[in-house]
């Protein structure tokens, strides 16, 4: 790790404006992915802006057919909180099955999203349930918020301050491990909310989550496994690596589909 | 048996400091001043120094020293050594490339070792070494086992065809007469994958000169420590034997990957002079993934020859054994003597021949890891006898049982003579535990839930209790194989033993204990066992090969007949007896006929306080010391049972049952006999299903981080059945055989024997992981369909 000026705003007005206006400075939220890559020195910024002691991104609370998650929120406050667990069952479990207790409890709803990792679990959430991601300048739709491997709509000086997922009629993740890091070798999430159906993908696409139109096409017609049978996609556009081949990512995204749904 | 004598499962003594932080690894030691050391390694596989400057480093904030290997050639600091000579075919010795421990002009391997910056923080040395300028001529690199002789690179200038020997053993004429005459023959070609030990504690070192007395201490991750001072001092010339103390602490865990003597701590030991300040340096997990010496890494073609009646003939084998970049310490020693010497397997073979040929590649020095040379042998055998069951469509179980050694000894054509053993007794005990009757009807039950469910067997055998010296020697090891003790008495009765074991996991502090209380009789809390400083203990061998039970335990008993003879003749005078009327039981000298008797610790004191016998006859004071030289290997061997569920949907496996009898003859204490035993499967299931080191073409580590190369997990393995057969071991006093890498051993063939049960093809290859083991069912589900 080089070193670095640790600041430690007490608001997101603060953060954002030492985001603006600090020579290289990065948000830390829960640390999980910043500080590894800070250690092995693949990072270097020259201002870290700490989260932590904003208080109001921490909630979780249902507004209206809602529940809105603060960005500050650990996985693990996320994955035990009642409401999320009593009207986003899905969601709540994705949260419990990120990395291990340690990383679950530092690591952040808003820092996985606005890292948009590949292999991260919450962006196919945030997709496939539809979430608004609020800002302190904007609100902005999930379809229009990710945009590539490791890349967001968010701006230089913009900081996530909760996430709004509606509550789905039914909804289920299934995911597929990496069996050395844990992290989604494939991850499928379904969510179907009235007539809209949404299947989202995560640690396959060569550019990131993604939705799988097809397969959002044939569960509009009927949401059953039967739906998807015969469905599959092409291997080209995903990843591949000495964990899985794309033609193996391609083979488990029907699989982990068919499980969700079935789940859901 | 007492409650805390051999054969009680008596808990661990030492547990108590390890598990509330209370352990003194060399990473907690401090010493006044400590400065830091970091290696800059290499980011090629190959490539030619062309320039180094290290001006800029040296002006670094913080730095104190910048070394090259030019400084240590400057100094007389010799290279890495080879321990172990192998003799080729043609008779010409191994082909050793010089192992410097920081680059001449090449460097060899992704990680090798270019320069070492020492500083005040660790991070002003990194920040130092960044500023190391390296012009690098990139070469091309040699990475793959199979192709490393065929390469048109060469790593060294002695070693034409990148082959550091071409080697040999059994009776060749014998061997491929008998395959003339052979009912069916099966071949079976195997990958034994790469593996990297990943020990909890990664290696660590911290040197100290003295100037006042002109000498050096080096604390060091060590599973033998006076090896390494003896290497360090009359090989690499860091200092006279007398001069260096080295010092093992707590160690956690080895495996095999700390008893080679490295870079690191030589470079640390030697600059702490240089510097005039104690250097440490801790390997973090990366250098410990790219530099630790790897394990296994060969690839195989053997073939079995069978009569018809299922009577084994004759097995050959031709091995290629990937060595790495270099020779690390005993690395010649496990592809040959430690491998083939086990190809017999528990079986009757009149005729064997195995050719082994080891290479140079530009990775990780290979050497022994858990096993050593033994699972590889295992696998070889069980896979072939596996899969010949299955080409003669006979019973697996049956077909060991037809072979397997009946009469001992037994001379294998491969040298080892097995001594004892029952392997009909530890099948027929883990066939009723796996309930293998039952298993049609779990097949069955699982094809309905759309699984493949297969079982599978490896009755294997090894060898531990290295070793006899001169039986070794003749073989072309550098030292002996002996183990000491010394057992000291102090005047209250307390006890000290000396042990040249050194425990990195083991126990040694309880099972020892043991011994001593089950002999004296004094209780568990008043023996202390010492070891790992050369300062404190005389020279001894160290642990590694299951050896510390069967040999290091035998030299405490030589020396506990020591001490027991002498106190009985204090015991005579203190009783006004006959020595020869004395018995000693419970802690207690008794005279034979009577109701006289003193305590051990009465005993004890009148031998330091002298009183009351003559000086003259009897030397005061009670310590006695004892070397035991093995006369035999000791032959543990059992028979592992694996079942296997697929889900052919994913590939994905689960272990659904896992059973091992083992037979390691006389067990001291079976609590910690079972926690070997189930780390050496847990192990052994890694090799099979999850871990694999991954070189790519140019050399890089794919899977130098927990991110991309997969450890076991809890949830990869089961609860396992555990059984135990007994016959003693009859080279020992205890009979005693060994238990430390039986695991590791056995499970590998045991489980992809249930693999490609499963599966229904022998062409599995280690590690079955979830995207290997799909592509397999896939072919399986084509080629069904075309039937």
């Amino acid at each position: 790790m080089y070193a670095f000026t640790y600041l430690r705003p007490g608001s997101v007005r603060g953060a954002s404006k030492a985001l603006a206006t600090k020579e290289n400075a990065k948000l830390l939220a829960g640390g999980q992915t910043l500080l590894p890559t800070m250690k092995q020195r693949l990072a270097s910024p020259d201002h870290i802006v700490d989260l932590s002691q904003i208080d109001d991104l921490k909630n979780i609370e249902q507004k209206g057919r809602r529940i809105v998650i603060g960005a500050m929120a650990t996985h693990a406050s996320v994955a035990s909180s009642a409401l999320v667990r009593d009207n986003i069952p899905a969601l709540a479990a994705l949260a419990g099955g990120i990395g291990d207790p340690a990383v679950r409890h530092r690591g952040t709803i808003g820092g996985s999203v606005a890292n948009n990792d590949p292999a991260a679990d919450y962006p196919a959430a945030v997709l496939a349930l539809g979430a608004t991601i609020h800002t302190n300048k904007r609100k902005l739709a999930a379809d229009e918020f990710f945009a590539g491997l490791f890349t967001t709509a968010l701006e230089e000086d913009e900081v996530i301050t909760k996430i709004a997922f509606p509550m789905p009629s039914r909804a289920a993740y299934q995911k597929f491990r990496n069996p050395a890091s844990r992290y989604a070798l494939v991850g499928v999430f379904v969510a179907k909310r009235g007539r809209d159906i949404r299947v989202t993908v995560t640690g396959a696409g060569s550019n990131g989550v993604f939705r799988w139109s097809e397969a959002e096409a044939a569960l509009s017609k009927r949401f059953s496994v039967k739906s998807l049978e015969g469905l599959s996609i092409s291997a080209s556009g995903l990843n591949g690596d000495i964990h899985a081949s794309p033609e193996y990512r391609a083979h488990l995204i029907a699989v982990m589909t068919a499980r969700a749904v079935a789940a859901a | 048996m007492t409650k805390t004598g051999i054969g009680a499962s008596v808990k661990r003594k030492e547990d108590q400091r390890f598990i509330t932080g209370s352990g003194q690894y060399t990473d907690d030691v401090s010493r006044p001043g400590h400065v830091h050391a970091y290696f800059l390694r290499s980011p090629h596989a190959h490539a030619v120094i062309r320039r180094l400057d290290i001006a800029a480093a040296k002006a670094a904030p913080g730095v104190l020293g910048v070394f090259t290997g030019d400084d240590l050639a400057a100094d007389k600091i010799g290279g890495l050594i080879c321990g172990w000579m192998i003799h080729s075919k043609d008779g010409s010795a191994m082909k050793a490339g010089a192992h410097p421990a920081l680059a001449q002009g090449k460097v060899r391997y992704v990680g090798d070792h270019v320069a070492v910056v020492i500083a005040e923080t660790l991070a002003e040395a990194r920040d130092g070494a960044e500023k190391i300028i390296v012009d690098y001529e990139v070469l091309p690199a040699v990475i793959d086992t199979a192709g490393a002789q065929a390469a048109k690179t060469q790593l060294h200038d002695v070693a034409p065809r990148n082959t550091v020997f071409e080697w040999a053993i059994g009776d060749k004429a014998a061997t491929e007469a008998a395959f003339g005459a052979a009912h069916h023959v099966t071949k079976i070609d195997l990958v034994n994958n790469r593996l990297v030990p990943n020990a909890m504690e990664p290696r660590a070192a911290i040197g100290e000169y003295d100037p006042g007395q002109g000498a050096y201490t080096l604390w060091t991750t060590s599973q033998n420590p006076h090896v390494a001072r003896l290497v360090l001092s009359a090989f690499i010339g860091i200092a006279p034997e007398n001069k260096l103390r080295v010092i093992a602490p707590d160690v956690g865990g080895g495996f095999g990957s700390k008893i080679f003597i490295y870079a690191e701590e030589t470079v640390a030991v030697w600059a702490s002079k240089k510097v005039g300040r104690p250097v440490k340096w801790v390997s973090d997990r990366t250098e410990a993934f790219l530099s630790d010496a790897h394990g296994r890494d060969h690839v195989t073609h053997a073939e079995l020859a069978m009569d018809a009646k299922g009577k084994i003939l004759a097995l050959r084998v031709k091995t290629i054994a990937n060595l790495g970049a270099y020779l690390s310490t005993f690395s010649s020693s496990v592809p040959t003597y430690l491998y083939a010497t086990l190809l017999s397997g528990q079986y009757d073979i009149p005729a064997i021949y195995a050719e082994v040929d080891a290479v140079y590649t530009n990775t990780a020095p290979v050497d022994a890891y858990r096993g050593a040379g033994r699972p590889e042998a295992t696998f070889v055998v069980e896979r072939i006898i596996e899969t010949a069951a299955r080409q003669m469509g006979l019973d697996p179980a049956d077909l060991r049982k037809r072979n397997f050694v009946r009469k001992f000894p037994h001379q294998t054509p491969v040298i080892m003579m097995y001594d004892a053993g029952d392997y009909r007794a530890s099948l027929d005990k883990a066939m009723e535990i796996a309930d293998v009757k039952g298993f049609g009807k779990r097949k069955r039950e699982a094809a309905r839930r759309g699984r493949l469910r297969g079982l599978g067997y490896s009755t294997y055998i090894e060898a531990c209790g290295i070793a006899p010296s001169q039986a070794v020697g003749s073989l072309g090891a550098g030292v002996g194989l002996w183990e000491s003790a010394e057992v000291r008495v102090n005047p209250t009765g307390s006890v000290e033993v000396l042990t040249g074991s050194h425990a990195h996991g083991q126990g040694h502090e309880t099972t020892f204990a043991q011994l001593v209380s089950e002999r004296l009789g004094v209780p568990m809390e008043s023996i202390n066992i010492v070891h790992g400083d050369t300062d404190k203990v005389q020279f001894g061998m160290g642990t590694y090969g299951s050896r510390s039970g069967a040999v290091g335990m035998s030299a405490i008993v030589k020396a506990l007949d020591k001490v027991e003879a002498k106190a009985k003749k204090v015991a005579a005078h203190l009783l006004e007896a006959a020595e020869a009327d004395i018995d000693f039981k419970d802690g207690k000298f008794t005279v034979k006929g009577t109701d006289k008797s003193v305590a051990f610790a009465d005993v004890a004191l009148n031998a330091y306080v002298a009183h009351k016998f003559p000086t003259s006859e009897i030397e005061p004071g009670l310590k006695e010391g004892a070397f035991y030289d093995p006369t035999n290997f000791t032959f543990p061997a059992g028979c592992h049972i694996c079942e296997v569920e697929i889900d052919p949907e994913t590939g994905v496996t689960e272990i659904a049952n896992y059973t091992a009898v083992d037979d390691f003859g006389v067990l001291i204490n079976p609590m910690i006999v079972e926690g070997q035993v189930h780390g050496g499967i847990a192990q052994g299931i890694g090799q099979a299903l999850t871990e694999g080191a991954v070189y790519d073409a140019s050399g890089q580590l794919l899977t130098a981080s927990y991110m991309d190369y997969c450890m076991p997990r809890a949830d990869n393995l089961p609860s396992f059945k555990l059984g135990f057969t007994e016959t003693r071991c009859p080279s020992n006093p205890l009979g005693i055989k060994g238990c430390g890498e039986a695991g590791a051993i056995a499970a590998p063939a045991a489980v992809m024997n249930a693999m490609t049960d499963a599966l229904g093809t022998e062409a599995v290859a280690m590690p079955a992981t979830p995207q290997a083991v799909w592509k397999v069912a896939q072919s399986q589900q084509k080629l069904a369909a075309a039937e």
